[in-house]
């Protein structure tokens, strides 16, 4: 296999991409040899050797403990469960949370033989008997995600901090006819008191 | 509940047709089929009136109403594998693979929904094991499906339905109640992943090594979905009950029940309490499901009951002929429900159905069909049967895997 054909077959197993779509991407480069390919890979090695997991909360960064970790601006006492750092990174552009992650690396799933030991759920543990008040569950609204969800709500019980979850319910621009009928009862369970 | 009451209110009126039924049929209009069993290339335009499939066996008319089926949420009217559809060769027999070029199939439909036009497109692309579907064009699941249109079919398999195990007359259930819940399949399909997850983790280490919390947290949302499933077929069986209870015409009068442990728990108490009694039952069961796999309790469990109201005989009991009319009888009660609920019916495939009735049925269930405006989906080897629909329906002749329309006066 020569150079450019080992090229097409790395970036055809990138997620989205099949082998058509990675021959366009690598003609393009090499198009662009010196502008884009050559600053990319070495892009790419600096990244792939500096990037670290935060030891702390399993975030991707180039410093461990990351940059939210160690941010003394966030709020160390609220911590924000998620079960991906792409989750992590959809919080931290809505800019709306002030606290701290914890990411657990997955989800329980027997099928998939993916147990308690294999995710970040000790450590998380472990966390909360410092200065944590409050665990808010962000994970996936999926049976295991559910199911995560409910081993962490135990596993933190002895501890005493308060676990809270995201709201499920109408999306912001959301017209109610529009809304499937599990969602509006979920949005009707979880209604709030105005003033 | 509140449905129930509506229905009565509506149903003291007559037909129960309070809104504007017109304009509301779900109905396939334009059907494309690529590579799907005995079909290499097919296009069929049609209206929304109920549409006739005339021909010898083997034509391939089955084949229509499955891949009509496969437009909603499952496995279609076959419950066949996806790698099944695959095209056949017109040469030899499948070689047992994965089709003859393993190049997958298509339907594409256009279809005149429950919220209007829409595309639907499903089918196997090639390597892939699983279905995919489109919806407008853009990726989606085969569950988002049953928001656009709903389908309840009689196969003449279907005609042992009340001497088979529990499992094909809850199939049945779930169907009906797709069509006014598109819910109900996620809710299902979400139960019994919980359910294998839980049966998967007590095989692999044991009541005693697995993970106490981890099964607690797995029977927590078994029983959440599992009570949110039983209560969507209750709701159904007692709302369908009071339909079926008064016959339909010459079709004879049912009692349906559902009989099962969390129903019960339901119909004796609050929905928490029976999500707490079921989660204690799983939690007691452990050590017995971990050897019969599985769980020994829950809604995959339970069963619907059929009575013959005249007879007051129960359906296994029944002769055949008269479970075919029960069966039917069933159909057409959900019909009218849904007619005099949301104005809108949903599909009907009826696959060697009419043959099988005697002729005072065959004429009720022709009535019904146009009464209801539906597109119901009719096949059989003998055009003389169906001519009380010459006027309503559109008819097709079904041969060698192509269809050639049958003009009103002038069939082939």
């Amino acid at each position: 296999m020569n150079e450019i054909e080992r090229v097409i077959q790395l970036l055809s197993r990138l997620p989205g991409l099949g082998p058509r779509s990675a021959r366009r991407a690598a003609l393009h480069m090499i198009n662009r040899r010196e502008s884009l390919m050559q600053p990319l890979a070495q892009a790419l090695k600096d990244a792939g050797e500096a990037i670290k997991i935060c030891g702390t909360c399993g975030n991707l960064d180039t410093a461990d403990p990351c940059g939210v970790c160690s941010n003394p601006a966030r709020d160390g006492t609220i911590l924000c469960v998620v079960e991906q750092v792409a989750d992590l990174w959809a919080l931290e552009r809505t800019a709306s949370f002030k606290g701290r992650y914890h990411v657990l690396g997955g989800v329980l799933s027997a099928i998939d033989g993916v147990g308690p030991e294999d995710l970040n759920i000790s450590a998380l543990v472990e966390r909360c008997s410092g200065e944590v008040k409050e665990v808010i569950l962000a994970t996936n609204l999926t049976v295991e995600g559910q199911t995560t969800a409910h081993y962490i709500i135990e596993r933190l019980e002895p501890t005493g901090v308060a676990v809270t979850r995201l709201a499920h319910g109408v999306p912001v621009g959301g017209e109610l006819d529009y809304l499937d009928d599990g969602t509006l009862s979920a949005a009707l369970q979880a209604r709030r008191a105005l003033g | 509940m509140i449905a129930a009451e509506r229905l009565d209110h509506t149903g003291a009126t007559g037909t129960g047709d309070t809104r504007s039924a017109p304009g509301e049929t779900v109905a396939v209009r334009r059907l494309t089929l690529t590579d799907f069993r005995n079909y290499t290339a097919l296009r069929l335009d049609l209206e929304p009136s109920p549409v006739v499939l005339i021909g010898p066996n083997g034509a391939g008319k089955t084949n229509l109403l499955e891949a009509v089926s496969l437009l909603t949420p499952g496995r279609g009217l076959r419950r066949a594998r996806i790698a099944d559809m695959d095209r056949i060769p017109d040469t030899g027999r499948r070689d047992g693979s994965v089709g003859i070029s393993g190049a997958g199939w298509g339907v594409a439909a256009e279809v005149d929904s429950i919220v209007g036009p829409v595309q639907i497109g499903t089918g196997r692309e090639a390597g892939s094991d699983r279905r995919s579907v489109r919806i407008n064009g853009a990726p989606s699941s085969a569950q988002a499906l049953s928001g656009y249109l709903g389908a309840v079919w009689v196969t003449p398999q279907m005609n042992q339905i009340f001497l088979e195990s529990a499992g094909s007359r809850r199939r049945f259930l779930d169907r009906l109640i797709f069509a006014t819940d598109p819910a109900h399949a996620g809710r299902v399909s979400s139960y019994e992943q919980a359910m294998r997850d839980r049966a998967r983790l007590l095989k692999d280490r044991g009541p005693d090594g697995a993970d106490k919390t981890w099964l607690s947290a797995l029977e927590a949302q078994m029983a959440e979905r599992g009570v949110a499933v039983a209560a969507a077929r209750l709701d159904m069986t007692d709302r369908l009950g009071r339909v079926a209870a008064e016959g339909f015409g010459p079709f004879p009068g049912a009692v349906v029940a559902i009989e099962g442990d969390i129903e019960a728990l339901l119909r004796d108490g609050p929905a928490l309490a029976a999500e707490d009694a079921f989660r204690e039952r799983l939690a007691a069961g452990r050590a017995q499901d971990a050897v019969a796999g599985g769980a020994g309790v829950g809604p995959h469990r339970c069963d619907l009951r059929v009575r013959h109201l005249e007879k007051d005989m129960d359906a296994d009991q029944c002769s055949t002929g008269e479970q075919k009319a029960l069966l039917m009888a069933l159909v057409l009660a959900h019909a009218r429900l849904l007619s005099a609920e949301r104005g809108a019916v949903p599909l009907l495939l009826l696959d060697e159905v009419a043959a099988h009735l005697d002729e005072t049925r065959r004429a009720a269930l022709f009535e019904a069909i146009v009464e209801f405006g539906t597109q119901a989906w009719l096949t059989g080897t003998d055009e003389s049967v169906f001519a009380p629909l010459a006027q309503s329906a559109q008819a097709y002749r079904v041969a060698g895997a192509s269809l050639q329309a049958m003009g009103q006066a002038t069939g082939p």
